[in-house]
């Protein structure tokens, strides 16, 4: 079944909602449920049949066919090896001396939601107003024609993780290929992971709670806060876990009273279940450990975004199931004493420690581009090389639970590709062609577009 | 009383690892058989480098030595010169004095800071030296310094002493305080357009002008009343006789084009145009004028007049022969200015020593200290970068930082320490005077201003965040 996010606003909406709330929810999980599979794509790029022939292909899961092909139909990998014959009438393209790659994957970006940081307010729609944004959804914040998408695309990024921040229930994320005219186009998974920043322990004045201490506190006073503001998050996830096992006795039995609507709370209640995956912002080990336990405690899916000590908590975190969005490559260590290298290496240690992990950029947009420079910075501190290209691809696929439609080249994947002159991480190496979805993209952008205006001009 | 002791700790922490830095004696160095990237004269494959006194005494293959010299085998290693960051707010404990719209009274000179953790971790990344600037909140802002970042020694030690002198001018959304929330109630500052900004540099260039003849007038003897010494003009003064170099911070090009076309007409000319993000718009216009471009490689669209910034800017600009430096303006994106270089190569297609020139040489050519530093040439400067593999692949990391033959950054080194530095922290840790009142342990608080990585806080409110 598939659910047009058009028609699930405008159900929203409805009054008569209020009535059949269960349907509501039911609607809600069959609607994340309804992945997009790219067979209804828009018209951006060229269709058709591909054969990319003669190239070095790297599956990422399978190795790499140092001269192989790949045939790309109806927006899939139809067929890939080294003794794959070209179908007739594909489009052929010659790879001699080139590679084939899957699409990159950012699983930490804002982008679509922010256009101009600085001056231009009314292009930021990151941060919804309130604390508390469990229903905000990213996917309807994302503007398909942001100039950011074609300038990270035509650098070889074709899915990125796009959320809200802010407050201390961000909102839900979306995973969107960065192709299509509409944002169901784009959607790949449109209401992924909920945001939450998870209070962290803090002495500091300010700091995590707006309306918090304005004087440096001692700690155990800091730790203190830190634990009633958990208990307040607990709070209400049991407030979400009763508001929809309200809803379901409703459905089951029509004769009890008639429940009431609350959208933060509705929108809350499949990640407090445990059915759907909650990201949370933490740096430092005793915060990541501070989710690790409340993960457990609660029953919950958890998923680290930032991570910058997660090394430190592998124990717990490899225990508890939860990967890392590592988002600190591009970060400054936070104490001076910390060695100067310490948020490089920190992917070459997580993956020592065996935790799943991926690199992403954390941008909000503009710079997602640079997500090949992250990953081949962490290779320049001790991640191996194929470590590297697989944290930007591979795993970050596994970690958004989209590896059975993209992050490597695999028969029956969705055809996100990218060909290239060099190693992909590089920042020398050039991409030559790009797919999305199997549409051929033109390698243009807002950049090139500029360039080609002036680069004439005596 | 916290403060004072996290203070203790933090400034013994620091001397440990100044100790890290062994300063050694201006002894002989040859560093042996590397590839050599001279961001001068090519790539030279299995060179020897002689260095002696700090300088580069000779280069080429098979060289001696003297028994006494210390020999570094780069076998399989890259060495470049030391990377020059042409815009940079590192080590400044202030960066805008906010009040003015012309504060060339101000020197960067007096607010350096010497033992900046920011200093080292440039270091690490292969940058030897440094244009610092005073920020863009002022149309005329303050007096620069250029330094080499010889950390662990005094802060005489950093000023390169026959650097010429420079002075920062701001244009655009940052002088206009476009992003800047004032005080209720408070007079806004002028300007707020860019007429505005055009007519306080004009009117400070006018005033300077008069300023000069009164004192020419003087020194002729036409008049035997000696002026009143002027602060705010006497740098403007230096402009005017070509002795200080003018750094303009923009990024719309007309607004660019008007600062050079009022150069023009007050008869000097802009040494740099900082950031210049539009610059590829008027490319014929500024290689005509021989004014140099300092961009960032590829940022954009964090402000709006960032958002025609296109990454093929150094390389149409490279081609209209203008000289070109990638620059960082950040303490973070400093450590990485090698692959910023290589992006060049990307972008539009400049070839690897322009593109390496544009972080080494032509920094060095724009600050005037071409002459010392910026290239592995005999005679220069000992600032020296090895690399573990080739500078412009992304897995690169800097092995040895050297500045006039003395290494400031060895990664060995700093490695084979830190089990000795974490097991000194932790006895500081329990030291009494440094265990914090309450239970368990607190960290040190960061100050809000040490997390930036972008530093120029002209465009922001008070509370700070990104910006450039």
């Amino acid at each position: 079944m598939k659910l047009q996010i058009t028609n699930y606003e405008l159900r929203i909406i409805k009054p008569v909602f209020n009535l059949c709330l269960s349907v509501f929810l039911c609607g809600i999980f069959s609607f994340v449920q309804a992945q997009n599979d790219g067979s209804q794509q828009n018209q951006t790029g060229k269709a058709g049949t591909f054969a990319i022939v003669n190239a070095r292909i790297v599956t990422v899961s399978g190795g790499v066919i140092e001269n192989g092909t790949l045939v790309i139909r109806n927006g899939k990998i139809e067929a890939v090896g080294a003794t794959i014959s070209v179908p007739s009438g594909a489009e052929q393209i010659d790879a001699k001396g080139l590679n084939v790659y899957p699409g990159m994957i950012d699983a930490g970006t804002n982008l679509g939601l922010a256009e101009v940081g600085q001056g231009a307010p009314a292009t930021i729609d990151v941060a919804e107003t309130g604390d508390m944004n469990a229903n905000a959804k990213a996917i309807l914040g994302i503007n398909p024609h942001s100039s950011h998408v074609n300038v990270t695309r035509v650098n070889g990024i074709t899915t990125v993780l796009s959320m809200p921040q802010g407050g201390v229930i961000s909102g839900q994320s979306a995973i969107i290929n960065l192709n299509g005219s509409t944002q169901n186009e784009m959607a790949v998974v449109p209401l992924f992971g909920l945001v939450i920043n998870f209070p962290r322990i803090t002495t500091a004045a300010g700091g995590f709670n707006p309306f918090g201490p304005q004087q440096p506190i001692e700690f155990s006073e800091a730790l203190k806060r830190r634990d009633q503001r958990l208990e307040d998050l607990k709070k209400l996830f049991r407030d979400a876990e009763n508001y929809a096992r309200v809803q379901d006795a409703y459905a089951k039995d029509k004769n009890l009273p008639v429940p009431q609507t609350d959208l933060k709370t509705a929108a809350l209640a499949p990640y407090a279940r445990g059915e759907k995956p909650i990201i949370f912002t933490a740096e430092r080990e005793r915060d990541i450990r501070g989710v690790a336990r409340f993960a457990a405690d609660m029953k919950i899916k958890a998923i680290i975004m930032g991570g910058q000590e997660a090394w430190k908590a592998a124990d717990e975190l490899k225990k508890n199931n939860i990967a890392v969005i590592y988002t600190n490559i591009y970060s400054l260590p936070v104490r001076d004493d910390d060695a100067y290298d310490y948020l490089f290496e920190a992917p070459a240690k997580l993956q020592k420690t065996g935790v799943k992990f991926c690199i992403s950029t954390g941008d909000g947009g503009a710079e997602v581009r640079d997500l090949p420079y992250h990953a081949g910075l962490a290779g320049a501190y001790g991640l191996p090389k194929e470590e590297a290209l697989k944290s930007v691809t591979l795993y970050a696929a596994q970690i958004l639970g989209i590896a059975d439609k993209v992050g490597s080249i695999e028969v029956g994947k969705i055809a996100n590709i990218v060909v290239t002159d060099g190693d992909i991480l590089e920042p020398r190496t050039n991409v030559k062609y790009l797919f999305i979805n199997g549409r051929m993209l033109p390698l243009t952008s807002r950049h090139t577009e500029l360039y080609d205006s002036f680069k004439d001009r005596k | 009383m916290k403060k004072v002791t996290v203070f203790l700790l933090l400034i013994s922490i620091n001397l440990i690892s100044l100790k890290l830095v062994s300063a050694q004696s201006k002894a002989e160095v040859l560093i042996r058989n590397a590839t050599v990237l001279t961001a001068a004269k090519g790539t030279l494959e299995n060179a020897d480098i002689l260095i002696k006194d700090g300088k580069i005494a000779r280069i080429g293959k098979n060289l001696k030595a003297s028994s006494n010299a210390r020999t570094i085998d780069a076998t399989g290693k890259f060495v470049t010169p030391g990377i020059i960051d042409c815009h940079s707010h590192t080590m400044m404990d202030a960066v805008n004095e906010f009040s003015y719209s012309v504060t060339s009274m101000t020197r960067i000179r007096d607010v350096l800071n010497p033992t900046d953790i920011a200093i080292y971790r440039a270091l690490a990344g292969g940058v030897t030296a440094a244009n610092l600037l005073h920020g863009s909140a002022n149309a005329i802002g303050g007096q620069n310094s250029t330094v080499k970042f010889k950390y662990g020694k005094p802060i005489e030690d950093f000023v390169i002493p026959d650097a010429p002198p420079g002075i920062k001018f701001a244009l655009g959304e940052n002088p206009k305080r476009t992003n800047f929330n004032p005080t209720p109630g408070a007079t806004p500052r002028y300007p707020r357009t860019r007429m505005g900004v055009m007519e306080v540099i004009r009117d400070a260039f006018v005033r300077a002008r008069e300023y000069k003849k009164s004192w020419d007038d003087f020194r002729a003897k036409k008049t035997t009343v000696q002026p009143r010494r002027d602060l705010e003009l006497e740098p403007l003064v230096e402009v005017l006789e070509g002795k200080r170099l003018v750094h303009a911070h923009g990024y719309r090009s007309d607004e660019h084009l008007n600062l050079m076309l009022l150069a023009d007409e007050f008869g000097f000319k802009v040494a740099t145009l900082q950031h210049a993000l539009e610059a590829y718009k008027i490319a014929p216009e500024i290689a005509k004028r021989g004014t140099g471009a300092s961009i960032f490689a590829d940022s954009w669209s964090y402000k709006l007049e960032a958002y025609d910034s296109i990454p093929y800017n150094g390389y149409l600009l490279w081609k209209a022969g203008v000289v070109v430096s990638i620059n960082s303006d950040s303490n973070e994106r400093m450590r990485r200015l090698n692959v910023d270089a290589a992006k060049m190569m990307k972008y539009g297609g400049v070839p690897e020593e322009e593109a390496l020139k544009m972080i080494t040489l032509n920094a060095a050519k724009q600050l005037g200290i071409d002459r010392r530093t910026g290239s592995i040439e005999v005679g220069k400067d000992a600032d020296i970068v090895i690399w573990n593999a080739h500078p412009f692949s992304v897995y690169s990391h800097a092995e040895m930082t050297m500045i006039e033959g003395e290494v400031y950054f060895d990664r060995q080194q700093d490695i084979s320490k830190r089990a000795e530095l974490a097991r000194e922290r932790e006895t500081l840790e329990k030291m009494d005077i440094n265990r914090p009142p309450g239970s368990g342990g607190t960290p040190p608080a960061i100050p809000k201003e040490k997390r930036q990585s972008h530093l120029d806080d002209a465009d922001s409110d008070k509370d700070g965040g990104n910006r450039r």
